[in-house]
């Protein structure tokens, strides 16, 4: 039984995100939490949890592209990619999003997952065209629905990056089963592995697909009203 | 050899230009708490490997003091109205994408050539953050472009950064922070007690409950941990190799890898994925920390049964 208080941090987390706690807050107590119900001590917790977080430190690299997209979007950047979606004919929101998404997906497949994400392409440049193309078949858009189409763009962004990055071969988490599957004796060449991938990408394009183009229908039979 | 040492120096010189500035601006009134919470990541970033363990978790406990404690504010630098903004963008024209694609391309284009030439074996980069090496290259192209292009104050781009940061706030180190809890479980085995119940709960005999239980059980201990590699060894060891490849003699590498997409499926549902779901809410400045997640599930739900149904007719001919 006494096996099963580590799951304590789990519910701290739980708990911590319903009442809507600082998550910086909850995340720090969960740790401290397990770390102490585990057996460490208080110096033995700062030093894992500092440890870890100065290993992860790439993943916090990425805000150097800041500068240039905030020094961009002061040139008008944003409204430059409404304009240019303003001008297309037969633009909407779900086909650009659909071929968002398949750029997404096959960039990802060949391994080139840094090359697109939120804060380099989806709020420069995926975003406001989003917006800019609901608003031509849709009219003006209410506060609710433009949360929607931006919620949408970020959305598409994950479902390109998650169901395409697992075909390539050298990427972590195909590295991760591989290690998973020898130490049980189970010897898999990461293609074996790779190509298992593919058939979920395509149900992944096909369902995230649909959804975009049945949004686009709905924002059209809304502006009819 | 460029390494990952030279993107941390990097982003440490950024954060502790936006740390400075924000200690200068009178109009944010928590204008220490935010110069306290850069800096110190310009510290993290500029030092943390020769830091102690220890000063590491000393350093997280502050900026965590720092969020927790309401103090950091927003500033607002001086910058162009919409209006005119409107009005450089007609006159800069669609030259405007050039630069911001500057960074993709960059990486793009760099990594293929990189990985596809001889320019590989000269190890430039180090191998394994060849692609961030590139992004960060692209960044300095990029920036350099715009100064001579546009030729803005001298501070506008950290100024400008400084705006987009502030604006994403305590979010931009949550991602880490998770990844550091991530940790902490497993060295309390947080995993193998998960496994152990999950392990209990499977009927003899039926396959399909088993690659049921299998794909839930990544899906949930996902959306718990925020992330499917923390997942995988577990339910791997608990089910996926035991019942579904030993006891009825499934395909190891469809296991292996749909039941790891079965896990994405989680992390589209969950806050604790922080930098795919709360991150960009923070930064299209969504009213609805959860709008992100709320469009997704829409798509997980649906994509995890067709995993289930492609682990059970795939794996098992």
């Amino acid at each position: 039984m006494s096996d099963y208080l580590v799951l304590s941090g789990i519910l701290v987390v739980v708990a911590g995100f319903a009442l809507k706690l600082n998550p910086l807050l909850v995340v720090t107590l969960a740790a401290f939490v397990t770390g102490l119900l585990a057996g460490l001590d208080l110096v033995e917790v700062t030093s894992a949890f500092g440890k870890a977080f100065n290993d992860n430190r790439y993943i916090s690299v990425v805000w150097i592209v800041l500068p240039v997209i905030g020094l961009l979007e002061r040139y008008g950047l944003q409204q430059r990619a409404r304009a240019l979606i303003e001008g297309i004919k037969g633009a909407t929101m779900g086909r650009l999003l659909l071929i968002y998404l398949l750029f997404r997906q096959i960039t990802a497949a060949l391994g080139l997952t840094s090359v697109a994400g939120h804060p380099q392409t989806v709020r420069p440049l995926v975003a406001p065209m989003a917006e800019a193309a609901a608003e031509k078949s849709h009219g003006k858009l209410g506060d609710a629905q433009r949360e929607k189409v931006l919620g949408m763009s970020a959305a598409t962004d994950n479902v390109g990056l998650f169901f395409g990055e697992d075909i390539f071969v050298a990427i972590a988490s195909i590295l991760l089963i591989q290690g998973v599957f020898d130490s049980y004796g189970y010897e898999l060449t990461p293609l074996q592995l790779s190509v298992w991938a593919i058939p979920t990408a395509i149900c992944a394009f096909i369902i995230h697909g649909s959804r975009l183009l049945m949004f686009d229908r709905r924002l059209t039979r809304g502006a009819r009203r | 050899m460029i390494t990952l040492q030279w993107l941390y120096v990097l982003a440490g010189a950024a954060f502790a230009l936006f740390s400075i500035l924000s200690a200068l601006d009178s109009t944010n009134g928590k204008r220490f708490g935010n110069a306290a919470f850069w800096g110190l990541l310009a510290v993290s970033f500029f030092f943390g490997g020769d830091l102690s363990d220890f000063a590491n978790g000393i350093l997280v406990l502050l900026l965590v003091g720092i969020a927790g404690f309401g103090l950091l504010g927003r500033g607002d630098p001086p910058t162009t109205t919409v209006a005119e903004r409107f009005g450089l963008s007609d006159r800069f024209g669609n030259k405007l994408f050039l630069p911001a694609l500057i960074i993709p391309v960059t990486a793009f284009a760099g990594t293929i050539l990189y990985n596809y030439t001889p320019l590989g074996g000269s190890g430039l980069f180090e191998e394994r953050w060849v692609t961030l090496i590139l992004l960060g290259i692209g960044v300095m192209l990029a920036l350099a472009v715009c100064m001579i292009w546009l030729k803005p104050p001298v501070l506008a781009p950290v100024e400008e950064g400084r705006r987009l940061m502030d604006s994403i706030g305590w979010a931009a180190v949550l991602p880490q922070m998770l990844a550091a809890l991530g940790a902490v479980f497993a060295l309390a085995g947080v995993g193998e007690v998960i496994g152990q119940i999950a392990g209990t709960i499977i009927p003899e005999g039926n396959i399909f409950v088993a690659v049921l239980i299998y794909a839930l059980g990544m899906v949930l201990f996902t959306m718990i941990m925020g992330n499917a590699f923390a997942a995988f060894p577990v339910m791997a060891a608990a089910i996926g190799i035991p019942v579904l490849v030993v006891g009825f003699g499934g395909n190891p590498a469809i296991i292996g890898a749909i039941g790891m997409l079965a896990g994405f499926c989680g992390t589209l549902m969950t806050p604790m994925a922080a930098n795919f779901n709360i991150v960009p809410a923070a930064l299209l400045d969504l009213k609805d920390q959860n709008g992100v997640i709320k469009m997704q599930i829409g798509t997980a739900i649906p994509l995890l049964a067709c995993n289930i149904a492609l682990i059970y007719f795939l794996a098992f001919r």
